[in-house]
């Protein structure tokens, strides 16, 4: 074992700030998917009631996106992992 | 809706009432999705691109490595669903589950087919226009959209 330069640690510090901002799951309006299909998949993967996932995927229509859920990188990594096993256009990214 | 296509019954099962037609028509397109699934890695077929979308837009090295820890897993659901419909083509009465993974390859067909027309929120799906030559395959896609919400009518919770 070598002892590191100290200022090796210097941009670790930073990248964990970075990592500690919470990370959103945003759905993106696309042709294919049906309303009503949106609607099921959100109450079923995150136990919306039928009038949330109505509004998030009526403001996936209209406004072209909706953060549809957030939390740390592996939560919101996972989230986006089941939208896509259901078909559903789904990115992640920082909280803004 | 008055669903008569799909019908919950009062032990849990699901009634399925589709003609030998349209049940040969779910056989061929399953088929068709399945050689797509299985062919080459290296070069899949672009139609297939809603189907194992980016998770990163903003960083490219972070979705490679979502892809690479990822794709086996979203490629097996997919053929997994497929596997359940293949094996109930025929059946009059469907569980619960084996019913969602109807739904999730009607959807992913949709994706597929949806992608390929180049399908856009103007297409008219229900009367496409008869000499378009895509008219025929406008008309299946429509199909299969009027068969996914008599799925999602009948799994919804009353």
């Amino acid at each position: 074992m070598t002892i590191a330069p100290a200022e090796v640690d210097q941009p670790v510090d930073e990248d964990k700030v970075h990592e500690d901002r919470p990370w959103v799951v945003i759905v993106w309006n696309d042709p294919i998917n049906l309303m009503s299909y949106v609607v099921f998949v959100l109450q079923k993967l995150f136990g919306y009631s039928r009038d949330k996932a109505t509004k998030l995927m009526l403001d996936v229509h209209h406004k072209g996106r909706a953060v549809v859920s957030s939390g740390p990188r592996e939560q919101a990594e996972l989230d986006v992992f089941r939208l896509h096993e259901h078909g559903l256009w789904a990115t992640m990214q920082h909280d803004e | 809706m008055k669903n008569r296509i799909v019908r919950r019954r009062r032990n849990g099962e699901y009634e399925l009432h589709l003609s030998e037609d349209e049940r040969d028509l779910v056989r061929s397109l399953t088929g068709q999705l399945r050689q797509l699934l299985e062919g080459n890695e290296q070069r899949p077929d672009p139609s297939l691109r809603r189907l194992f979308p980016a998770a990163y837009t903003e960083d490219d090295e972070r979705d490679a490595e979502y892809q690479r820890l990822m794709h086996d897993d979203l490629l097996a659901h997919r053929l997994g669903c497929l596997v359940v419909v293949e094996q109930t083509l025929e059946a009059d009465r469907l569980a619960e589950d084996q019913l969602v993974a109807w739904m999730a390859a009607l959807n992913d067909l949709r994706l597929v087919l949806g992608t390929r027309l180049d399908i856009s929120e103007e297409t008219d799906v229900l009367d496409p226009d008869p000499a378009d030559p895509n008219a025929a395959a406008i008309a299946v896609y429509g199909w299969l959209g009027w068969l996914l919400e008599h799925v999602i009518d009948a799994l919804n919770p009353v």
